[in-house]
């Protein structure tokens, strides 16, 4: 298996971007990565994207983007694996090129979810959970995750401050991220008092509705070393795991299993320990999942999330900044370009070219993306060579 | 989705409680299972018990379509007496009364419906002692 | 000797007031309540229907009767306000009792009726002997037309019976059941709202057939009222049923524990059911219950029970209808009560 390098990065803005098709939003992207990798041809393209069918009314994308792209006729698959649809595509696309199948390769992803309206926005997103056993019975995603929040705090004494404290940070960080779709800080007290959407969550606890897409172009590390961009970023870990997609099925309400196993099985790929990554970029789809995310990666204990949110631990200048791109919360979450969006920072950061919100000497960064309330979880480590 | 086929082929699960035990190591599914995570493919008839407690909690306060008339309403994941966990909504019950480990029982209701004129989906909610 | 083997209730939680409605419409609570003699009725919550609170009524009777679903021969419900105008509410009473699939399956309809018809039926089956166990159920969650008298007294709840031959909790004695074809009360078909004949109602269709049947099953069974612990009527509103009673020699006492109206409403089909099924919550061995029910277009059934030893063993065996009814209700406004009864003109949604 060859080791693989990000060689090129793109993203368009995040936003309610009116007059951008899918088509365009994906191009747009990944022309982005095309041009910061010096290249004008792929052997192949995979798209992450949770649902262009519920959203757009269109399937067969891997076919259509491939096109549109100018580069038909190599190969085009869209992958999906709900809101971790993103980081799929990267793994997927990841495989081709370690395999020798491929060798460059365009894993991008997107989502554009405001053509319909926010009902059936929301019942795309509700096709995550288990339709016959959760959103049968009328439960929608912030549900499920308040579910997860009222279990967190009856176990571990988590407090709502603790919650309203990782959109407070990541509304912080994405004032500094030019594609963010909002820029406004906000504080705990406006998260406590925003509109109620499913108790204990607010409106400000959530991600919001947006679309927007984000590419990177992958190649093998030998090709990046011929390439005038440095650092090299190379791929440590790829790493997928799966549980029940139905919350009320899992062993412990309070604990993102596939998270753990996902992280477990990058940290021994890429022979590190939790400790030895300098930052991450998670999946704060809803505040509480940042906070189980720092569990599950062993980045502190079990049920210690909230404490090390409200101790500062994961804020820019903490000692493990977690969402330096304003995570979920603030820079938006078209569903299926959220994890390269992650993978965009990382790289971003490693480069040194993140600007305001550049951390200081960080060498390995973690990208974690979720799909539903956990029922899949794909984690990445990037480190410069 | 509501639709005929889904109304009928749920009905057993959602009228009778009706799940699966695996014949090898007792683990009980609902819905039932085809294999067991075990690897046996054998399982007998099994029927859930209706009286547990709520080991979690939410109001639902922004309702998806279809719901709009119940909104705000309760949801759990309710523990049944055998230990076999579910998720629905908890009916009757005032927001202020939820609390893990509130007893409930399963009482027959309607869940959703295919629209006005469509097929209605019965099933079970969590309802606490009046 | 046939009987009941197993009877269950089913009221919802939620409730609302004379005076919540009558602000609205600028009509007088006080004398609407003394009139009527009626201060709050039930109102079923956006999840509930005939269905829920038939199976709800079923589950309990099958508790008391303790006897397996699959015995269960023929199920009948009899109500004004079937889900489906065209697909049946007593299968999906059956699917949940167990007692699929050979089992016969009939939706009554005869106003309020409807469900002292299927206690008929069932008990006719098992006498003759062709099915071992039957159920008949009356259940109703009628509407009553916005402004209108009737909106005050609609409500929702239901009642189930099992009939059959072994470990009989209740005799059924004797049966009778007299008509005349009479228009005091109606609904056109695809219309939303019934309508009637205003005072009409009274002396020409509701009191003449309760008198009818009374005096008919009496004379059948060569009874007396004075025979009776217990006497329940149809019970529209409280004003009803006492009026008959008095007419026809019962007492307030005979009546009290069957008169469930004042704080209920008028359950239409469930109406004397609910009644009956609140007397066996307390009656004991040996006592003698008469019952009569109404339907409007119009009819009444009159049956003759009396309780039998079996009955104190199984009356706490499920909740009693006075629980049901008493316990911690949920008052609403008019606005939640309209909204509950779709009588809200809403945005047609794709």
């Amino acid at each position: 298996m060859r080791d693989v390098a990000i060689i090129g990065i793109g993203m368009t803005d995040f936003g309610e971007l009116w007059h951008d098709s899918l088509r365009d939003l994906f191009v747009k992207a990944a022309l982005q990565a095309m041009d910061d990798a010096g290249v004008d041809h792929i052997d192949g393209l995979v798209a992450g994207c949770m649902s262009p069918g519920l959203f757009t009314g269109q399937e067969h994308i891997g076919s259509l983007l491939a096109d549109y792209l100018g580069q038909a006729p190599v190969p085009g698959v869209r992958v999906e694996s709900a809101c971790a649809s993103g980081g799929m595509a990267l793994r997927t696309g990841i495989a081709y090129v370690a395999s020798g199948m491929h060798d460059i390769v365009l894993c991008g992803g997107v989502e554009k979810m405001t053509d319909v309206s926010g009902a059936q926005a929301t019942y795309a997103l509700a096709t995550a959970a288990d339709q016959e056993m959760e959103a049968f019975h009328g439960v929608t995603f912030p549900g499920l995750y308040a579910l997860i929040a009222t279990a967190h705090m009856h176990k571990y004494g988590t407090k709502r401050e603790d919650l309203a404290q990782v959109a407070v940070k990541n509304h912080d960080n994405g004032m500094l991220n030019p594609h963010a779709q909002y820029h406004m800080k906000i504080t705990v007290e406006q998260v406590i008092n925003s509109v109620k959407v499913a108790d204990p969550l607010n409106i400000l606890d959530c991600s919001p509705i947006t679309d927007g897409a984000a590419a990177v172009i992958i190649a093998p590390v030998e090709v990046a070393k011929k390439l005038k961009k440095k650092p090299i970023v190379k791929v440590a870990a790829s790493a997928h795991a799966t549980d029940t997609i139905a919350l009320h099925q899992r062993e412990d309400l309070t604990w993102l299993k596939s998270t753990a196993e996902a992280a477990a099985s990058a940290y021994k790929q890429a022979g590190v320990k939790p400790s030895d990554i300098d930052f991450a970029e998670v999946h704060d789809c809803f505040t509480i999942a940042e906070i189980c995310v720092l569990e599950a990666l062993g980045v502190v204990k079990r049920g210690q999330g909230g404490k090390a949110t409200r101790d500062g631990l994961t804020a820019r200048d903490g000692k493990f900044p977690v969402n330096t791109s304003g995570g979920l919360k603030s820079k938006g979450h078209p569903v299926g370009a959220t994890g390269i969006a992650q993978i965009h920072e990382i790289v971003t950061q490693l480069r040194g070219e993140a600007g305001k919100r550049q951390l200081k000497d960080v060498k390995r960064g973690l990208a974690q993306n979720m799909g539903g309330s956990g029922g899949s979880a794909v984690v990445h480590i990037l480190e410069v060579l | 989705m509501i639709s005929p086929a889904t109304v009928r082929r749920n009905t057993p699960l959602r009228y009778r409680l009706e799940a699966a035990q695996c014949a090898d190591c007792g683990k009980v599914f609902f819905p039932a299972r085809l294999v067991c995570p075990c690897g046996s493919r054998k399982f007998k008839a099994y029927t859930l018990p209706s009286e547990g407690k709520v080991v979690s909690h939410t109001v639902i306060r922004t309702a998806p379509r279809g719901f709009g008339d119940e909104a705000p309403y309760c949801m759990g994941i309710v523990e049944l007496k055998d230990g076999t966990r579910i998720l629905c909504q908890i009916a009757d019950c005032e927001p202020e009364r939820l609390k893990v480990g509130l007893p409930v029982s399963l009482e027959f209701r309607k869940i959703q419906e295919a629209g006005e004129s469509g097929v209605i989906a019965y099933g079970y909610k969590a309802v606490p002692e009046r | 000797m046939a009987g009941i083997v197993g009877y269950g209730a089913y009221i919802p939680r939620y409730r609302i007031k004379v005076e919540e409605i009558a602000k609205v419409w600028g009509a007088d609570a006080p004398s609407l309540k003394k009139g009527l003699m009626l201060r709050e009725k039930s109102v079923p919550g956006p999840d509930q229907d005939v269905i829920t609170i038939a199976v709800e009524a079923a589950r309990n009777a099958m508790v008391r009767a303790g006897v397996k679903g699959e015995k269960v021969g023929a199920i009948y419900v009899g109500s004004e306000s079937h889900p489906y105008a065209v697909k049946p509410t007593g299968t999906a009473v059956a699917e949940v009792i167990g007692a699929v699939n050979d089992c016969h399956c009939a939706d009554l309809s005869f106003a309020c009726k409807a469900g002292s018809e299927g206690m008929f039926l069932a008990y006719g089956l098992v006498k003759s002997g062709e099915v071992e166990y039957a159920m008949g159920i009356g259940a109703d969650t009628s509407q009553g037309a916005p402004g209108d008298a009737l909106e005050y007294s609609a409500a929702a709840g239901g009642a189930a019976f099992l009939m059959g031959t072994k470990n009989v909790v209740a005799t059924l004695d004797c049966q009778y059941s007299y008509m005349s074809d009479t228009p005091d009360f109606w609904r056109r078909e695809y219309m939303h709202y019934p309508r009637h004949g205003g005072r009409f109602t009274g002396d020409m269709a509701y009191f003449k057939h309760v008198r009818g049947g009374v005096e008919g099953l009496l004379k059948k069974a060569g009874a007396k009222p004075k025979d009776f612990k217990y006497a329940v009527f149809h019970q529209p509103n409280g004003k009803f049923p006492m009026k008959m009673a008095h007419d026809l020699g019962f007492t307030d006492e005979q009546m009290k524990t069957g008169l469930l109206v004042p704080t209920l409403g008028n359950t239409y089909s469930g109406a004397s059911p609910l009644g009956l099924s609140a007397i066996l919550d307390e009656a004991k061995p040996g006592d003698a219950i008469l019952m009569c029910s109404f339907g409007s277009g119009a009819g009444s059934d009159g049956f003759i029970f009396t309780a039998t030893k079996e009955l104190p063993k199984v009356q706490g065996k499920a909740k009693k209808t006075r629980d049901y009814l008493d316990t911690h209700p949920f008052y609403l406004d008019y606005g939640t009560y309209v909204k509950f009864r779709r009588k809200i003109r809403k945005n047609v949604e794709d």
